[in-house]
């Protein structure tokens, strides 16, 4: 009785790693419509083992995030690469902002780092700045919009 | 069966849904609540159960009050309400009523005291929109007219600055998302009323 905010913190903390769960549900239900579809008797199923580690990185590294989007009734998983401009929020609530040039464009997009709908996250590139959010960077182009690569990154 | 049940708001957090998107939640301590008494309509012309919620020091318990919990049986408790139902015969004294009464899905409406603002303006209080910044306005963020000139007083019901908040709201139609019945949590999709801690009553919606 009397439960305080650690209760929150255990739903949290618990999320993080029901969100692999999700994705394996989603997954293997996604791969069961797509075997019987095509007819086959049998596929693979995946487990939570099987969900890609998240890298550990900071705002100035370069990412490419597999993320899956909807169009109509068919899922698809598109890449978005850019900088790291800013992480937000902890445990299951964490998540980060990647910024790239698009057709001369800023795009910015914020993902949650424990989403099932992220299918993976590859570092492209470790970036050495010596701010915790970049949002100097949107009013750079070109050359000065450029970060130092961190040769030695400790993450 | 009983539809409702009391419980303390903790707070809010977010969790993931099947298909992985967000789904903001309150996370309230719903019971158990402890059947203390029970209302029949030849005693009090009514029927109803009479329930008790949450920990308290036994010293905090006026005589009048703690002899209530004796008389039922139970150890004492801080709040003290009426569950209405028709048949109040299926509980008896010391009977639990858990949270799971109610399913992952289910419509509720959750009654509780908001958040208490104090003595609040018009433009904070009920959105007027205030007078001019500037052009000599003397009127900022006054009420400007009492009403009309002809009626010679203000008509009952017209809006003045006033106490904000601190009173009882009801929030209908609020989705349960998860019910874990062995550490009496229940998670609500959306915010519910009052701040963190505070008693709130959550009862099942009919499905329409």
């Amino acid at each position: 009785m009397a439960l305080g905010p650690e209760v929150i913190l255990e739903i949290e903390r618990a999320e993080m790693v029901r969100s692999k769960e999700i994705w394996a549900d989603n997954e293997n239900r996604r791969r069961e419509q797509d075997a019987k579809e095509k007819k086959r008797t049998e596929w693979e199923t995946v487990s939570i083992e099987q969900r890609a580690s998240i890298p550990a990185f900071r705002p100035g590294d370069t990412l490419r995030v597999h993320a899956k989007v909807v169009e109509g009734d068919r899922e698809r998983i598109q890449i978005f690469e850019g900088v790291v401009i800013a992480d937000n929020h902890e445990l299951n609530r964490k998540c980060f902002t990647v910024r790239k040039i698009s057709h001369g464009i800023g795009v910015e997009r914020t993902f949650l780092l424990y989403s099932p709908r992220i299918e993976k996250i590859e570092v492209a590139r470790y970036g050495k700045v010596r701010r915790a959010k970049l949002f100097y960077l949107r009013d750079r182009v070109g050359k000065h919009a450029r970060i130092k690569e961190d040769r030695n990154p400790t993450r | 069966m009983v539809d409702t049940i009391l419980g303390r708001k903790i707070g809010m957090t977010q969790i993931f849904d099947d298909s992985g998107q967000v789904v903001p939640v309150s996370v309230i301590e719903a019971g158990p609540c402890i059947v203390t008494q029970l209302k029949s309509v030849e005693n009090d012309g009514y029927t109803a159960i009479q329930v008790g919620f949450g920990d308290i020091r036994p010293r905090l318990v006026n005589k009048p009050r703690s002899g209530q919990f004796t008389s039922a049986g139970v150890s004492v408790m801080r709040f003290l309400r009426e569950i209405r139902t028709d048949n109040p015969g299926a509980y008896k004294h010391g009977d639990a009523i858990k949270c799971d009464i109610f399913q992952p899905g289910m419509r509720v409406k959750v009654t509780g005291t908001s958040k208490g603002k104090g003595y609040q303006g018009v433009v904070k209080l009920y959105h007027f929109h205030g007078g001019d910044a500037t052009h000599g306005s003397t009127i900022r963020r006054k009420p400007q007219s009492g009403g009309a000139t002809d009626a010679a007083r203000t008509f009952k019901g017209t809006r003045k600055p006033g106490q904000m908040g601190n009173k009882q709201v009801t929030v209908r139609g609020l989705k349960i998302i998860r019910v874990d019945a062995e550490k009496n949590l229940l998670l609500i999709q959306g915010a519910v009323p009052g701040t963190d801690g505070t008693l709130l009553t959550i009862q099942r919606l009919e499905q329409r």
